[in-house]
């Protein structure tokens, strides 16, 4: 078992997010659920990071921070797009000024969906997240470069 | 080595040349021609002080009679000459209290010359030994560097500023008279030839600091010249208390010393006051501070490496007398409180000259204190802090004076991200810094030393410059670094242009740097080789101040240093190329963000300057009136006998 | 002991030690918050896992200073325990730090910039109280070795309250837990994101946490040199600490500063310095 599947440090953003899936996020790291039992820290910064948990439906403005945050995450990294905003756009997929989820932006790894997701399926969707990054990290290794 | 008498024609030559070569500089208007006699004359001097110093490892202290008896009356007249000189200057300026003094200066002189004729004992007139052979090495060596370096320098100070006057063969020639006035002084055994020699150094800083001929550069140059006279006044009294009370032969150096407290303290005292004002320490470092405003070899020159290196040195040779003395542990304070104030206030300067000013009052302070207490172990971390900042800094101002033409700016905030316009200069910028407060370079061992040395010595004193000395520790480091820090952080690389530096200039800080790194390592010769045979001769027993062991581990940490910046190129290309974090909105790899309301931003980093804790005015108030305190305090004692 | 065992043996087992205490930190400091924390060598996952990713940086200098940084912390740390001179351990220490400063400013990033002046100002605050420690430790042995120091059959502690009380102080400072966690700090959510650490990923960002496991060490080796030769206590007073300092850690949040700075050099002054002053009109 590599010691990224033992550590994953995850940076956590809200692109235009109602928050209801970023309380939900935040609640895993509380002592009812204690993400830290697995290792999980919130880390503010995406060089530290291993797992990109981004909720809402990405609107223009926050399409450059995604981009950025994503592109200064060091590899292997993987994102796990929270809630049905982050996955299709939700309710708003029809607005003017959503992108229509994560995907249309970055490369997700994990769709969790759920309006707002609750903390259970936010966790399984994070050791899901585990095993593709060790996927990626083996394949890393093996000499083929991750995708940018 | 060498015989008596060649000997002693070296110290002369040493002395004489250069006050020659100072005449010629004058009357040389070419360029080329003085570029030529500079050059020639500092590399003479160079070699000659090399010798000298040379010479002193292997002889014990040499002392020489000049045969010739019209000197000491030619002498007087010349601190006649420059006593008239100055009050003639003064009264044009309307500087009253430079008048009142010299006059002063003047009537205590005479007094002391008529006792002169009357009680007339013959001692040797100069001397050298270790301490006047590294003094030596130091003016000989460094000032010739210096004034190599000013010819590229003062061309392009010219060109900068046509408006200011372009004096050049007297800005020159007054260069070399100081050198050999410096020579004067640390040769001279009789303190009178001592008072003159001071007194030129005293009058070729005036000269040179109002230089610029602006009306700054006046101020400052007559607040100098008005606070290093009321130091230099102590010295005529103090020859009056030898005249009067212990006869004359102790007009002799090594005699006074060696005739220990019960004489010499309290002439000792009065001389080391004087050596406090020139020394730039509390109550008097305002004048060093001001004196920035001169050209920077001036400030390289005289106002680190070696003009205020004469005051610490006049100290250093009184240390012996000093030792368990409540004058000097009232020195010791003096030094002490200079070194912490001091340190302090450079933490909210950044104009980089009154950093390197600052830094430079705190280091003597430190020497102040290490020789008011006196011990063996005390002045042998004095004198290697002597050794290690003179050549320290004095990198350090050349290349902030280089800098400064390039960049046509003194603050530091402007040299943010140096090391990739300018990488030779930046890295001979930090070898200067990394001189000056880091393991294992040089000024490192001397603190370590001299926190040795505090310890044992006069309890509970020696606690108490302890307890100073470990505040101002940390308070170096923290101005060091952080100007290392702006060197280094690059925001948007800048292209690399040395292109307009002139050689000269470049050279020298070769030079000094290759030194720097040089004496780090060599300082063990140093030591074995010139200092502890001379703390052998000046205490008789010396114990062993640095083992071994330390050495070998110092120049572990040395090597690791050294070579690791050769491992640099290994890192540089290893990692992936990202953005600096700005919250996720940067604008491409520059350095601005998009800000609200879709402004683009550019960053913006300065480094603290914590005005509130470390603000110059409100700290100089409380260190001036402590130093006034101390000073007064000193000076009751030695009037009501010296506390003996 | 031998000086080169002794080093050696701190090279080698160092990390050991200090691993599983930072993990029984974050154990501790999980049951205080009444969660369960992660396993006991989560430090040791965290360093590997980083090891395993590929860095990325905003120049390839950072990790030149890093590099630096790592070496001279294991080197200070190694002299410490072959017995050197204290004084000399101190600044070396100060020249590792000074490199990580370096290597935060190099990146000119906002956030590593400030780290990096709140890691000056909190090696200004800490630096008198540890030379003041230093000196007592010379009062009460008579010698400046540290291999001198951890013989000493006494307790020099009972001579040494106040320069003890004050090292406390600022051992937080040192071990980067709140109320002083100014620079740089193992909890999410920091108000300078991650401060002087934040320009730092993969293998540089573990050799940032090996030197502080490793600084922590030394730390606690300054802590046995208040015990002398006395085992047990000397455990016994470290495990008392390092519970107190988690305490402390989790009941605090972060001061300002100018508060940090100016109460460290208070309580060096009133305990540290009248301490070693006192010692010396005994």
């Amino acid at each position: 078992m590599s010691y990224l599947q033992k550590s994953p440090w995850i940076i956590h953003y809200d692109a235009s997010s109602c928050n209801g899936c970023d309380i939900e996020v935040l609640a895993c790291l509380t002592p009812l659920y204690d993400v830290e039992r697995f290792g999980i820290l919130n880390t503010g910064n995406p060089k530290h990071a291993d797992i990109f948990v981004i909720t809402g439906g990405v609107n223009e403005i926050n399409k450059e921070v995604v981009l950025n945050i994503y592109e200064q995450m060091p590899h292997p990294k993987v994102v796990v797009a929270v809630g049905i905003c982050a996955c299709s756009g939700g309710v708003f997929r029809e607005c003017y000024n959503i992108s229509g989820g994560v995907a249309t932006v970055i490369p997700v790894d994990v769709y969790v969906p759920g309006c707002a997701a609750r903390p259970e399926s936010i966790i399984d969707g994070i050791v899901q997240a585990l095993g593709i990054l060790e996927q990626k990290r083996s394949a890393m290794k093996a000499g083929a470069e991750g995708v940018a | 080595m060498l015989s008596n008498d060649t000997y002693m024609e070296l110290l002369i030559f040493l002395i004489l040349f250069p006050l020659l070569m100072a005449g010629l500089l004058t009357l040389i208007q070419g360029e080329n021609f003085r570029r030529a006699a500079v050059i020639s004359g500092a590399v003479l001097v160079g070699i000659a002080s090399l010798i000298t110093l040379a010479d002193s490892i292997t002889t014990q202290a040499v002392y020489h009679s000049v045969p010739v008896d019209m000197i000491g009356i030619l002498i007087f007249i010349g601190d006649i000459l420059i006593s008239g000189y100055i009050i003639f200057v003064s009264l044009k300026a309307r500087q009253y209290l430079v008048t009142g003094i010299t006059i002063l200066q003047l009537i205590l002189l005479c007094a002391v010359e008529y006792l002169a004729l009357a009680d007339h004992a013959h001692i040797p007139e100069l001397f050298s030994d270790q301490l006047s052979g590294i003094m030596a090495a130091i003016i000989g060596v460094i000032g010739g560097l210096i004034c190599v370096y000013a010819l590229g320098y003062m061309r392009e100070y010219h060109a900068e500023h046509p408006d200011r006057p372009d004096k050049r063969p007297r800005f020159f020639g007054i260069m070399f008279l100081f050198l050999s006035a410096m020579f004067g002084v640390v040769f001279s055994n009789n303190l009178l030839w001592l008072f003159f020699f001071w007194e030129i150094t005293t009058l070729c800083s005036f000269l040179l600091i109002r230089y610029p001929e602006t009306d700054e550069a006046v101020k400052n140059a007559y607040r100098a010249l008005l606070f290093n006279l009321v130091g230099g006044a102590c010295i005529p009294v103090a020859f009056l208390v030898i005249f009067l009370g212990q006869g004359s032969q102790y007009i002799g150096l090594h005699e006074l010393v060696t005739a220990g407290p019960g004489i010499a303290l309290i002439p000792a005292g009065l001389i080391a006051i004087a050596g406090l004002a020139k020394s730039a320490q509390f109550p008097f470092s305002s004048w060093l501070v001001g004196a920035m405003v001169a050209p920077t070899p001036v400030s390289a020159l005289l106002h680190s490496s070696t003009m205020v290196k004469a005051g610490v040195y006049i100290i250093a040779r009184f240390a012996p007398v000093f030792e368990g003395q409540i004058v000097g542990i009232l020195i010791a304070l003096i030094g002490g409180i200079t070194f912490l104030a001091a340190s302090a206030i450079a933490i909210s300067q950044s104009n980089a000259k009154k950093v390197l000013a600052f830094s430079t009052i705190a280091n003597l302070g430190l020497i102040v204190a290490c020789c008011g207490v006196g011990t063996a172990e005390a002045l042998w971390a004095a004198i290697l802090l002597i050794v290690f900042h003179a050549i320290a800094k004095s990198l350090l101002f050349l290349s902030v004076g280089t800098v400064e033409h390039q960049i046509h700016s003194r603050d530091i905030e402007d040299m943010n991200g140096l090391v990739t316009r300018m990488p030779r200069i930046t890295m001979m910028i930090l070898i200067g810094i990394a001189g000056m407060f880091l393991a294992p370079f040089g000024m490192l061992i001397s603190k370590w030393a001299s926190l040795h040395a505090f310890v044992e010595s006069v309890p509970p004193y020696g606690i108490l410059l302890v307890i100073i000395i470990a505040y101002g520790s940390g308070i170096t480091a923290f101005f060091w670094a952080k100007w290392m820090g702006k060197l280094i952080a690059v925001g948007e690389p800048q292209t690399k242009d040395e292109s307009h530096i002139p050689r000269s200039e470049k050279n020298i800080l070769y030079i000094l740097s290759a030194l720097t790194i040089g004496v780090c390592f060599g300082f063990p010769i140093i030591s074995w080789y010139l200092i502890e045979p001379w703390l052998l001769t000046m205490y008789q027993s010396v114990t062993d101040l640095i083992s071994l062991s330390n050495i070998e581990i110092m120049f572990m940490m040395l090597f690791l240093v050294l070579i690791m910046p050769f491992s640099l190129a290994r890192f540089t290309h290893s990692a992936r190329r990202v953005p600096r974090y700005l919250c996720g909105i940067p604008e491409g790899r520059s350095t601005a963000f998009m800000g609200s309301c879709g402004i683009n931003r550019e960053i913006a980093l300065s480094n603290y300057y914590l005005e509130r804790i470390f603000g110059e005015e409100r700290l100089s108030r409380i260190s001036v009136g402590m130093g006034i305190f101390l000073i007064v305090l000193l000076l009751n004692i030695l009037i009501i006998g010296g506390g003996l | 002991m031998d000086p080169f065992i002794a080093a050696a043996l701190f090279i080698i087992l160092a990390p050991v030690v200090g691993i599983l205490i930072t993990g029984l930190d974050r154990i501790l400091t999980a049951r205080m918050q009444g969660r369960v924390g992660p396993p006991v060598l989560q430090p040791w996952y965290d360093i590997r896992k980083l090891f395993q990713k590929k860095q990325v940086a905003v120049w390839g200098a950072q990790s030149f200073f890093i590099f630096c940084y790592l070496i001279f912390i294991i080197f200070t740390g190694a002299l410490f325990f072959a017995g050197g001179d204290i004084l000399l351990v101190i600044f070396a220490f100060t020249l590792g730090h000074v490199f990580l400063v370096l290597g935060a400013y190099v990146s000119y990033s906002p956030y590593a910039h400030i780290g990096a002046e709140r890691e000056l100002i909190q090696l200004m605050a800490v630096e008198p109280m540890i030379i003041i420690a230093a000196i007592g430790l010379y009062q009460v042995n008579g010698s400046f070795l540290i291999g001198d120091m951890a013989n000493h059959p006494g307790l020099p502690i009972l001579l040494l309250p106040g320069v003890f009380l004050g090292f406390i102080y600022i051992l937080t400072f040192k071990l980067r837990k709140s109320p002083f966690d100014l620079a740089t700090s193992h909890h999410a959510h920091q108000e300078l994101v991650k401060g002087s650490t934040t320009e730092f990923s993969g293998w540089t960002l573990a050799m940032v946490e090996l030197a502080h496991i490793y600084e922590l060490v030394v730390m606690l080796g300054f802590i046995w040199l208040f015990f002398g030769d006395n085992l047990i206590l000397c455990v016994a007073a470290i495990a008392i600490i390092m519970i107190l300092e988690i305490l402390v850690d989790n009941c605090t949040s972060r001061v300002r500063w100018q508060d940090a700075m100016t109460s460290a050099w208070f309580v060096t002054l009133v305990a540290g310095a009248g301490n070693i002053f006192a010692l010396s009109i005994m």
